[in-house]
């Protein structure tokens, strides 16, 4: 049993603490996501010059030979400062298929563009009626020649307006819902035929309404093998949702220090609101909550190796515990925090923004509560 | 003991019924609560209403009310949520009308309440300051008499509306060294009065509802005052126990459940329609149960407000149970939507400049926005922890 980190992980961690601290202030965050790009190329460009972007990638593959552990250290304090650049979308969705299903041309392709900084990448899975199922496509992928074209619509697609690629899913054979029949597809956003509405999400990122209308990609688009790529799918997914619940759980930590310390300033009858018992216990149960999200956090990220079942069963145990602990603690934080919780120039109640929106990313509580039960 | 509403009572029913299907501004029919009506939109219906001498149910007959039972209010509301009507705002027809008419001299009656019962003066609250939010009786805003003028100096907060008020009530402290509660006065003030500065601030959901409203040496004459100088608490607590008996909201959260399971009818989950999905439709079920115990609570203050029994610390339960509902109705509803909760449709209508969403499907447009917005309820009229210490003190007298 080990749960301390190596030295090098705690670099990368004061490191990253650091860049979030001295770039990531409250100020310069409003004005970065009110801007019209919403997000900082230079920042991502310092990420990829501390080798954040290269950290999960094997040394061969060029990147710094991290993993899960790492990956999560990193988005713990990304979820502190509420950072939004497309760590997931890019390093942890894309990086993971090229890694998990990519052949060696595609990951000599691509990796290195992602561990530059200069390849940015977004994850085109979810659908208008999909909910949370990833077989559940009506996006379709149909030979041509040697090529595939690909038609559809891919819904709220997390950090698009910055993307220069695009990992797609895509039904390639079978009916709708079969687990056979999917397959990814690494396509060049400026492909002819591909069309994108643009917009913000209510937590501060941007997102793509991606519209795919006889796309034409090369047989090398194809990642993995034809119609096998759910496997894929659900690996990579999980990963990343190790990495989401890790970043709810700096989220989390902030929320609850800044609630805390808010209590000990206001004042109301005369004393601070934190000597007030009512609060005292909700704050404890906040924290309780916390401390039991890092754990489900810490379990799923270390059983990303396991195999199938135990991998995916601690992954939603996670996400349902996670989800609840977001839940709770956000709510609570805003509630303690009064009127100036509901206000846009407070930060908390951007908190509880991010940690909302947290909950239906790659399946919510009740989603992945059913994968828990059905692996039983 | 009897639920079942009287023949009478089903007449009235059909009555109003039928005026609202024929009189209720078509374009806002499902309006809603939304950031994009304007304040012409807001007043729309209740200048409708004060036309058919309808404006103001809850008052005494000789000030314009309607003499309605209780239980006619109860299904003039109803019918009202049935197509989600903006109603009248609460700021002159629930709040200041009551105390102006219970506490105020012939004058002010006569200046005053017309104004309210049209719907042509738009009335705001300065309770709330930056300091005395829950603990609102350390409220430091002070009026100095001076002449026939009081001067107003402080800073106010959570002014709803007030950017389009022609009028607002504000509690100020009179006597400075009095003890917290006895010190404070109840006065009218013209918005326009110079010294009134109001400020927007965005909230959570991207809206502006709310103002910092700052009062810099402003001179209102002493007939503003209401009632006596220095007996405003009692007003204001008055004032409080009326609001909260609308603050539960429980009509409208019926037509929200409604909605909610039309939402998730047409949602799909493993490929069938997600209200068949037994966890979601467990919730939605919790949800009715509550609000339908929540509803005959109300029901009972009602007939106890029938039996001349004001709306009392009880009205502190309607609060707790009603925002607690709504704000889970607001949370399911944004759940059923799923993935289409995260865009921010702000952005979205701003850069098309039309209503045509292009992103997702309608219902889940303000599902996000909404429940961010609800947040408030369980903070403001008084926080839900300061409705259970009302009745720890009042009710269980710990």
């Amino acid at each position: 049993m080990d749960f301390n980190f190596t030295e090098e992980q705690e670099m990368v961690r004061d490191g990253l603490s650091r860049l979030v601290r001295e770039q990531y202030d409250w100020e310069t965050r409003r004005k970065a996501i009110a801007s019209s790009e919403g997000w900082r190329p230079e920042v991502w460009a310092q990420l990829a010059e501390l080798g954040i972007l290269g950290m999960p990638f094997s040394e061969a593959d060029g990147g710094f030979g991290g993993g899960a552990v790492d990956a999560m250290v990193i988005m713990q304090e990304f979820g502190k400062g509420l950072v939004v650049e497309p760590f997931v979308p890019t390093v942890v969705c894309a990086g993971g298929f090229l890694k998990h299903g990519g052949s060696a041309a595609q990951k000599e392709e691509h990796i290195g563009g992602i561990v530059a900084g200069s390849r940015v990448f977004a994850f085109a899975y979810a659908e208008p009626r999909g909910r949370f199922d990833y077989a559940d496509l009506e996006t379709t992928a149909k030979k041509d020649g040697s090529g595939w074209v690909l038609n559809g619509h891919k819904a709220v697609v997390i950090g698009a307006p910055w993307a220069s690629h695009l990992i797609v899913t895509a039904r390639t054979g079978g009916e709708r819902r079969d687990r056979s029949g999917v397959s990814v597809f690494v396509v060049d956003k400026s492909s002819p035929g591909i069309v994108t509405r643009d917009y913000e999400t209510v937590d501060g990122r941007r997102a793509s309404e991606v519209y795919f209308e006889n796309v034409s990609v090369p047989a090398e688009a194809l990642i993995g093998a034809e119609g096998e790529g759910l496997a894929l799918i659900e690996l990579v997914t999980d990963e990343a949702i190790a990495a989401l619940c890790a970043e709810a759980c700096g989220a989390m930590k902030v929320a609850h220090a800044m609630t805390v310390e808010y209590s000990r300033q206001r004042k109301q009858f005369g004393v601070p609101i934190g000597s007030f018992q009512v609060l005292q216990h909700r704050m404890v149960d906040m924290y309780t909550a916390y401390e039991q999200a890092v754990s489900l956090t810490y379990l799923a990220t270390l059983r990303l190796g396991s195999d199938e079942t135990e991998r995916k069963r601690t992954v939603s145990a996670a996400k349902v515990g996670v989800g609840q602990s977001a839940r709770l603690i956000g709510q609570e934080a805003v509630q303690i925090h009064g009127g100036n919780g509901v206000t846009d120039e407070y930060a908390i109640g951007h908190y509880f923004k991010r940690l909302t929106i947290f909950d239906a990313e790659f399946g919510n509580v009740d989603h992945h509560m059913k994968r828990h039960v059905a692996l039983a | 003991m009897n639920l079942e509403f009287t023949p009478e009572e089903q007449a009235f029913r059909d009555e109003v019924r039928a005026f609202i299907a024929e009189n209720y501004p078509k374009h806002l029919a499902d309006f809603g609560m939304r950031e994009d009506m304007s304040p012409e939109d807001m007043v729309a219906w209740h200048k409708v209403l004060g036309e058919k001498g309808w404006s103001v149910p809850a008052w005494p007959v000789e000030y314009g009310g309607t003499g309605w039972t209780p239980t006619q209010r109860y299904i003039w509301s109803e019918e009202n949520a049935r197509i989600n009507a903006f109603m009248p705002l609460p700021f002159g027809v629930a709040m200041v009308g009551p105390v102006i008419y219970t506490f105020g001299n012939e004058e002010q009656k006569a200046k005053h309440l017309p104004g309210i019962r049209s719907g042509d003066v738009w009335w705001c609250q300065g309770y709330s300051e930056p300091g005395a939010g829950s603990d609102l009786a350390s409220l430091k805003t002070t009026a100095v008499r001076d002449g026939d003028h009081y001067v107003i100096n402080g800073q106010k907060t959570w002014t709803t509306l007030a950017q389009h008020a022609d009028w607002g009530f504000f509690l100020c402290r009179t006597d400075p060294t009095a003890k917290a509660q006895e010190g404070i006065s109840f006065i009218l003030v013209d918005m326009k009065t110079p010294g009134v500065e109001v400020k927007p601030i965005k909230l959570l959901d991207g809206g502006y509802e709310v103002n910092e409203t700052w009062l810099t040496d402003v001179r209102v004459p002493v007939e503003n005052l209401v009632g006596q100088e220095n007996k405003g608490w009692t007003y204001a607590k008055f004032l409080l126990a009326h609001e909260r008996s609308g603050i539960a909201g429980v009509a409208r959260s019926k037509r929200g459940v409604e909605k909610l399971r039309e939402i998730a009818a047409n949602e799909t989950m493993d490929g069938a329609p997600l209200i068949r999905d037994f966890d979601f439709a467990r919730k939605v079920s919790q949800l009715e149960i509550d609000l339908a115990a929540l509803e005959i609570t109300e029901l009972r203050t009602l007939a106890g407000e029938q039996a001349g029994k004001g709306p009392g610390p009880e009205s502190s339960i309607l609060k707790i149970k009603g925002t607690e509902i709504q704000q889970r109705l607001t949370e399911l509803t944004l759940e059923a939507v799923g993935t289409y909760g995260a865009p921010y449709y702000g952005s979205i209508a701003n850069d098309t400049g039309s209503n045509e969403y292009a992103v997702g499907p309608a219902h889940a447009q303000h599902a996000a926005a909404t429940y961010f917005n609800m947040r408030k309820t369980s903070i403001y009229g008084g926080s839900n922890e300061i409705q259970r210490n009302i009745i720890t003190k009042m009710i269980l007298g710990l």
